[in-house]
Parts: structure tokens; C-alpha cells; sequence
């Protein structure tokens, strides 16, 4: 599946895109299809993200698990500050990235 | 606002020529200089130069920051022209390195222009236009 | 220390207020991201993969505690009340909002702080001798020179839009605590026939392709010091290559040419850049100077300390150096006690170093290359205290300069460009090493990692260097022997394979106890690897 995501403009936040917006839970992101570029093109000509693109992901039964590494850590957060992550409570979210 | 000039002399209806064309044939009194083209090679004819348009293809590329700075070292009076992807936050810099005319491919915002150029009364350093710098405030 | 004056004041001010104006435009659409990047990273703000990253200036290294309460106050307000100490003697915060953007940058003009140039390409931050005034082996204090470059290089109007990223970095001593030679430019001063001077030395970094800069100039008269360095950089600037941004810093331009034709450019260029003034007058050279006068040491006081508990005498003996001054010693405070993440610091230490170094260093701290703070002028009658309140804070780890005492870039947990993440392999190879006896019976070993090419770990210059990887999607590890950023410059070689985290530590492991087998007297891991070569640790490590 393809995934598409970005940064928030004003505060930086990572976002996926859900297919109606944007969600800074990557359970919440959508298969953009061959969607993407022109979603792509709309959302950030007003500003509803920053810098997006698409990326690779795989569906998996806890939702998309994006294919790259560098994109899952996008997704959770910085793996060795765990209280900072979107998963704050769960010691073991860090082996979801690798 | 399309383009900026910053001379009171009328300005030259003569297409700019590239520099071997220039070098070539005598009677041209515009010149263009690319970005790897050595500025230097200009001064044995800048009597006779009225333009020297100064290409900026990327806004990155700043060559003719130094091309700029060169030309009026070397005594260079004439229009000196800032042409291509030349950004409004790229206006003071142009300006303290010489340039006194832009050919923006977009266009600028006036009021853009107007504060930027405002915006700071001090300088650290010695460059092409007439600001002091603040070491030769603080001494005189 | 340098203070502004009202032209500093009113320069920084105009900066607040223009970028201010830039993040409205863009926040407004009035600029593309394409067109707002540049000048976002001429003042240091990044989008990294979490947030914006912000990089706050720290000239030449040295903050007094009111600056560095501020840098506190900015974690805590606009941040997650913490903060990154870089490799060029920066902080930068991960959390940042392009909205807060502007007020964070009035409160550091508060206290004549900034982020100009902590990114782009311009000249960057100038980098000094964390031990500068304080150590006993320099000829003159480095930071007036270094302070006197800020001003030249800051919104250079010629310099702003370099091929690459420029790097200068200005040292006094014949030892070398800043890595001169791996910058674009290394500058160190020197004496001769009673007159100061400067030797240039052009066209080093790490990075993709590490090389170690070239003496351009053995003895720049100091009153052409500014002139010498905008002929270098206008050479730099109409001849580095703009083609590839892999080839574009000056390293290859030096490379590529030749030390002696780029000499000779910088030559030509200087005798014609020397004709136009740009050199302030030495009355300038002195208001600068007077700033960087010696404190107030006390004469006659007790060059004795009380080692009796003993794990401040363990404490002493690692992380406090000598200083000038009879009386008086460096204090070195590591941020890399076993399991923290290199050069992280929190608020609240942040705001017991300033504390400190107001009580009992002249109100005065560093921040040094290898993510370290320094308390340069302590008096050694006042280390006990100073020990027992870092002790409190947890800030008394005693490694400078072991295996623990590590260079990590932020790698893949925050950064956009990495490819593997640094901060655990570093805190695994803590973990690992963790005994304070084994330790510091491996002595001086300087292990940097970087999670990228781009070698912000300075791993090319580690005695052991790991370089992170990406290998088919998975984080891999080369290691690397023989690097120094010392005196002694020089560039790590590959191993051969890399390994994964796990594997990558072993490796690390079998190094070391190569080592202890094969050293000779108190040689260090460098000595004996210059002395029995790459070949009996390659063994060791791949058998």
C-alpha cells in the first residue's frame, strides 16, 4: 500500500494522511493508491502539510507499518527517549521500528 | 513589481550579449556573464560597458555574489543587473555585493522589498556599496 | 567575555524581526518550502523527522550562566526541557514549532544569543580550544580571533550562498582540542619573532570523503588575518564545484587543484583583496581583545586538594585538567554518564551547570566537541563542592576521554538524513564498558559515531569510529581504526564487513581486548595501533 505523509507547517508534527485529513497516528493513515501525487499537490499548495511524500507500507492486522525504517521512526518517535513517543507506556514500542 | 532599479541614469535599450560574443565583436556596451564565467576577463573593456547583466539560474548558485564584487572593485560604474530565480530575501545581499538592478524572474513584493532593504542600519564588514561597518563607527 | 554593544545588539535585533517577517511569509503561503528552506537554515531551523530542530549559536564555545540559564529556559518553554550539545560547541532542541520560531530567537536576544548560521551555506559557527584562557600551552587566547570572524562572516554578503557548508575553526596551542585540521578552514595562531600570527590550513572535513586540510600558509600577518580569509573564501566561492553536492565543500576544490594552485589563487586574490580596506583597524583588534581579559584569579591561594574521598579523587584525576594559573583548574563536566544519550542535557542540569559556573568558574562555561561542558577557571580549593553538587545533578560521571565518552551524532532517532540510529550503539557500548576500573585501564580511547555519511559523529576522526549504514533497509555498522582529531590528525581506516547493533559492540569488544594483549608500556589504543598496524585487529575482529 502507499502511505502519504508530511510534517505539520506550524508545528512540525509529523501527519499521516487518513483520506480525509490528516492524523499524527500512523494506524490512522489510508492507502492513497495512485491518489497520492494529486493529494499530495492539493494538501500542500494550502498548507495542510509540509514537505509530504509517498512512501511504501505494508497493511499488518495493528494498521499500516510503513516499509522504511526511517518512516516507522518517523511514526513512533525517537526510539531511546520512549517518554517522548506516540507510545509513552509501552517499554517494548521501540521493537516495532526495527 | 516586476523589476527594481536603483540608478537615476536612463537605462540601456540594448540587448545583453554573452561574454564570447562580447569578447569576439567590440561595439556591444551589454554584456551577460554566466555563472562559471570569469568576471576578470571584463575589466580591460569596462569603459565601455553600460550593462553587465549577471545571470542567477538558481537562486543556490552564488558565483555572482563575487562576479558582482569584482567588477565594482575593479571600478565598474555602469547598471549591474541581478537576472534570473533572484529572491526577495536575496535583495541586500545583491545590493551590498554591487548589484543595482534586478530582472527577478518572479516578481517581488514591493512592500517585501521596501522593509528588507530597511531592515538592518548596521554592517559587519566591508563589501561593494557604501555602508560602514560597525568596526569603523565604533573608531571612527 | 565579549558583550555586544549597540551595533551587536541592533544586528541581532534586525535578525529576530526579518526572520520573524520570513516565518510569517511562509506560514501565510507567500513562499514555497523550496524557497523558505534556505533561509530557515541560515538560522538554523531544520524539519528533522519528529519536528523542526533548532540550532542555537554558542561562538567559539563560551556562555556565561546567563546564557545558559536561557538555553534552560528555551528547552523548557518551546521544548521537551531538554537540550542537544553538537559537535561544533551548538545546542540544538527537536521539538521545536515553526510558530515559536520568532520568539525564541527575541528571548535569545536577550542575552546576545542567536541562530544565524548555525546551518546553510555560509559560514557556519566559529569553532575554538575548549580550554581557551585557561590552558597553559597557548600563545594567545584564540576566541577574540575567533570573535573578530563571527563579525566578518556574519551576513557576509558575498559568502552567503557558498557551493557548500564552510567551517572555521581558530586554536592557539600546539595541541589540538578542536580538531583543526578537519575543518574547512583551520586556523591556528602562532608566534614568530614575537610577532602574532596565523597558519591557515585549507580543505579539511569528514564527511563523505575525509581528508585532512593542507597548510596554505605557515604565517598570516594578524593585521591581514580578515583579508587572508575572504581571499580563501572568495577563490572557495568562484571555483568550488556546484555540480555535485557531494563535491561541493573545499576540500575537493583544494583536492582537485592542489594545495600549491589554490595557494597560489588565494595569493593572487589576497593581493588584490588587501587593497580594499576590509581589515578593521587595530584599535578594534583591541576593544575585542580587552573582553577576553583574564578574571580576577586570586594570587597565593592553595594549589593542594583534599583527595581523601575517593571518588572524587577518581573524579579529579579523570575529568580536571591543569590550568595556567597556579591555583586554579579546568573542570570538564561529561554528559555521557553510562546510559545517557551523548550531549543531552536537561533543563535542570542545564540550569546547575550555569549555577556552578557562576559560583565557582567566573561565571563562565564551554561546551566542547566531544559534547562536553567545561568549568575553565575553578579554583582548586572549591573542586570538592564543585564535584558534590555535580555529584547531586548527576552530572559527575568521571570518563573524559574513555571508551564511555562518546561522540554521537543524533542519527536516526532524530535526524532526517540518517541512515542508523548512533544514540543506542553508544549507550550499549557504555553498558558494555561499564566498569569505571576497566574503563580507565583502557585509558584515552575515542569512539564517535556517526549514523550517516555526513559524519556530524566525527567517526572518521575516532580511534575507533563506527559509521551507520543502511543495508537493504536494515541499520548496519562499520567500524573504523586509527582516526584522531588531535595534533596528530588522522583518518580512521574500514575494518571490512559491518555488523548489526548486537554484532557492532562485540567488534568494539574485540578491539579492545586486542589491545590490552598487544600494548607496551602506557601506550595508548592509538600508540599501539600506529605501532603493530591494521592487520593483528582485523584478525582479532573477523578472525
Amino acid at each position: 500500500m502507499k502511505l502519504l505523509t508530511g510534517n505539520d507547517l506550524a508545528s512540525g508534527a509529523v501527519t499521516w494522511w487518513t483520506g480525509s485529513g490528516w492524523s499524527l497516528h500512523v494506524e490512522d493513515a489510508a492507502d492513497v493508491g495512485d491518489q497520492g501525487d494529486s493529494i499530495l499537490a492539493t494538501e500542500e499548495a494550502a498548507r495542510r502539510v509540509n514537505a509530504p511524500y509517498i512512501i511504501d507500507a505494508v497493511a499488518t492486522p495493528q494498521g499500516p507499518r510503513p516499509a522504511h525504517i526511517k518512516d516507522r521512526v518517523r511514526a513512533l518517535g525517537p526510539t531511546v527517549r520512549l517518554d517522548l513517543t506516540l507510545k509513552p507506556a509501552d517499554p517494548a514500542a521501540g521493537n516495532w521500528v526495527i | 513589481m516586476g523589476n527594481l532599479r536603483f540608478r537615476d541614469d536612463a537605462a540601456l535599450d540594448q540587448p545583453a550579449v554573452a561574454l564570447s560574443a562580447f569578447l569576439d565583436q567590440s561595439n556591444a556596451t551589454a554584456v551577460r556573464l554566466e555563472p562559471g564565467e570569469d568576471a576578470r576577463l571584463l575589466i580591460p573593456h569596462l569603459d565601455r560597458i553600460a550593462l553587465i547583466e549577471v545571470a542567477f539560474p538558481k537562486f543556490r548558485d552564488g558565483r555572482g555574489y563575487s562576479a558582482a564584487r569584482i567588477l565594482r572593485e575593479a571600478g565598474y560604474a555602469g547598471e549591474l543587473r541581478a537576472q534570473g530565480d533572484v529572491l526577495v530575501d536575496q535583495i541586500r545581499e545583491m545590493r551590498r555585493c554591487g548589484f543595482d538592478s534586478f530582472v527577478p524572474d518572479k516578481p517581488l513584493d514591493a512592500a517585501v522589498v521596501k522593509t528588507t532593504l530597511e531592515r538592518y542600519d548596521n554592517v559587519y564588514q566591508r563589501a561593494a556599496d557604501a555602508a560602514v561597518p560597525v568596526w569603523k563607527l565604533r573608531h571612527g | 567575555m565579549y558583550k555586544y554593544d549597540q551595533y551587536d545588539q541592533a544586528i541581532v535585533d534586525a535578525r529576530v524581526d526579518e526572520f520573524r517577517d520570513q516565518v510569517r511569509r511562509r506560514m501565510a503561503g507567500e513562499m514555497t518550502e523550496d524557497q523558505f528552506k534556505p533561509l530557515r537554515l541560515m538560522n538554523g531551523l531544520y524539519l528533522q523527522l519528529h519536528a523542526y530542530m533548532l540550532r542555537v549559536a554558542i561562538p567559539y564555545g563560551t556562555l556565561d550562566s546567563r546564557q545558559m540559564h536561557m538555553l534552560a529556559h528555551i528547552a523548557r518553554k518551546y521544548d521537551r526541557d531538554y537540550g542537544h550539545f553538537t559537535t561544533r560547541q551548538n545546542i540544538q532542541y527537536n521539538w521545536i514549532k515553526l510558530e515559536d520560531a520568532g520568539d525564541i530567537l527575541a528571548d535569545l536576544a536577550t542575552v546576545e544569543m542567536h541562530a544565524i548560521q548555525t546551518s546553510g551555506n555560509c559560514i557556519r559557527n566559529i569553532s575554538s580550544d575548549q580550554y581557551a584562557g585557561a590552558a597553559a600551552d597557548e600563545v594567545t587566547d584564540p576566541r577574540p580571533w575567533a570573535e573578530l570572524l563571527r563579525q566578518w562572516s556574519t551576513f557576509h554578503p558575498e559568502f552567503s550562498y557558498l557551493p557548500r557548508k564552510f567551517k572555521i575553526a581558530v586554536i592557539a596551542s600546539d595541541e589540538d582540542r578542536a580538531a583543526m585540521r578537519l575543518h574547512d578552514i583551520g586556523i591556528q595562531l602562532v608566534e614568530r619573532e614575537g610577532k602574532l600570527g596565523a597558519a591557515f590550513y585549507v580543505g579539511g572535513g569528514m564527511g563523505r570523503t575525509p581528508m585532512i586540510a593542507p597548510l596554505i600558509k605557515d604565517f598570516v600577518p594578524i593585521e591581514d588575518f580578515l583579508s587572508y580569509s575572504e581571499a580563501c573564501l572568495r577563490v572557495y566561492n568562484r571555483y568550488g564545484r556546484r555540480d555535485n553536492i557531494y563535491k561541493a565543500r573545499i576540500k575537493i576544490l583544494v583536492h582537485e587543484i592542489g594545495a600549491d594552485e589554490y595557494r597560489r589563487q588565494v595569493e593572487e586574490e589576497f593581493a588584490h583583496v588587501k587593497t580594499l580596506g576590509i581589515d578593521p583597524p587595530v584599535a578594534e583588534l583591541e576593544r575585542i581583545t580587552a573582553f577576553f581579559a583574564p578574571p580576577a584569579f586570586e594570587a597565593g591561594i592553595t594549589d593542594s586538594v583534599d583527595r581523601s574521598d575517593p571518588d572524587f579523587a577518581v573524579w579529579l584525576d579523570q575529568n580536571v585538567k591543569a590550568h595556567k594559573q597556579a591555583g586554579y583548574a579546568i573542570v570538564n563536566i561529561s554528559l555521557k554518564k553510562t546510559g545517557d544519550i551523548p550531549g543531552d542535557a536537561s533543563s535542570a542540569q542545564i540550569d546547575v551547570m550555569a549555577d556552578i559556573a557562576k559560583d565557582y568558574s567566573f561565571d563562565e562555561l564551554r561546551v566542547t566537541h566531544a559534547q562536553n561542558i567545561v568549568l575553565p577557571h575553578v579554583a582548586k580549593r572549591d573542586l570538592y563542592a564543585v564535584w558534590q553538587k555535580l555529584v547531586e545533578a548527576d552530572l559527575a560521571a568521571a570518563n573524559l576521554d574513555l571508551i564511555s565518552d562518546i561522540i554521537a551524532c543524533p542519527g536516526l532517532d532524530y535526524c532526517s538524513l540518517a541512515n542508523a540510529r548512533s544514540i543506542p550503539v553508544a549507550q550499549k557500548i557504555a553498558k558494555r564498558f561499564a566498569d569505571p576500573a576497566r574503563q580507565r585501564d583502557l585509558g584515552e580511547l575515542k569512539l564517535k559515531i556517526s549514523g550517516c555519511i555526513n559524519a556530524c559523529g566525527h567517526h572518521h576522526a575516532g580511534h575507533i569510529g563506527i559509521l551507520g549504514v543502511d543495508k537493504k533497509g536494515t541499520e548496519n555498522y562499520q567500524l573504523s581504526l586509527g582516526g584522531s582529531g588531535a595534533e596528530d590528525t588522522s583518518i580512521g581506516k574500514i575494518t571490512g564487513p559491518g555488523f548489526d547493533e548486537d554484532g557492532i559492540v562485540d567488534a568494539v569488544e574485540r578491539v579492545t581486548d586486542k589491545y590490552i594483549q598487544l600494548r607496551e608500556g602506557d601506550e595508548r589504543f592509538l600508540d599501539t595501533y600506529r605501532r603493530v598496524g591494521f592487520d593483528p585487529f582485523k584478525e582479532a575482529i573477523y578472525g
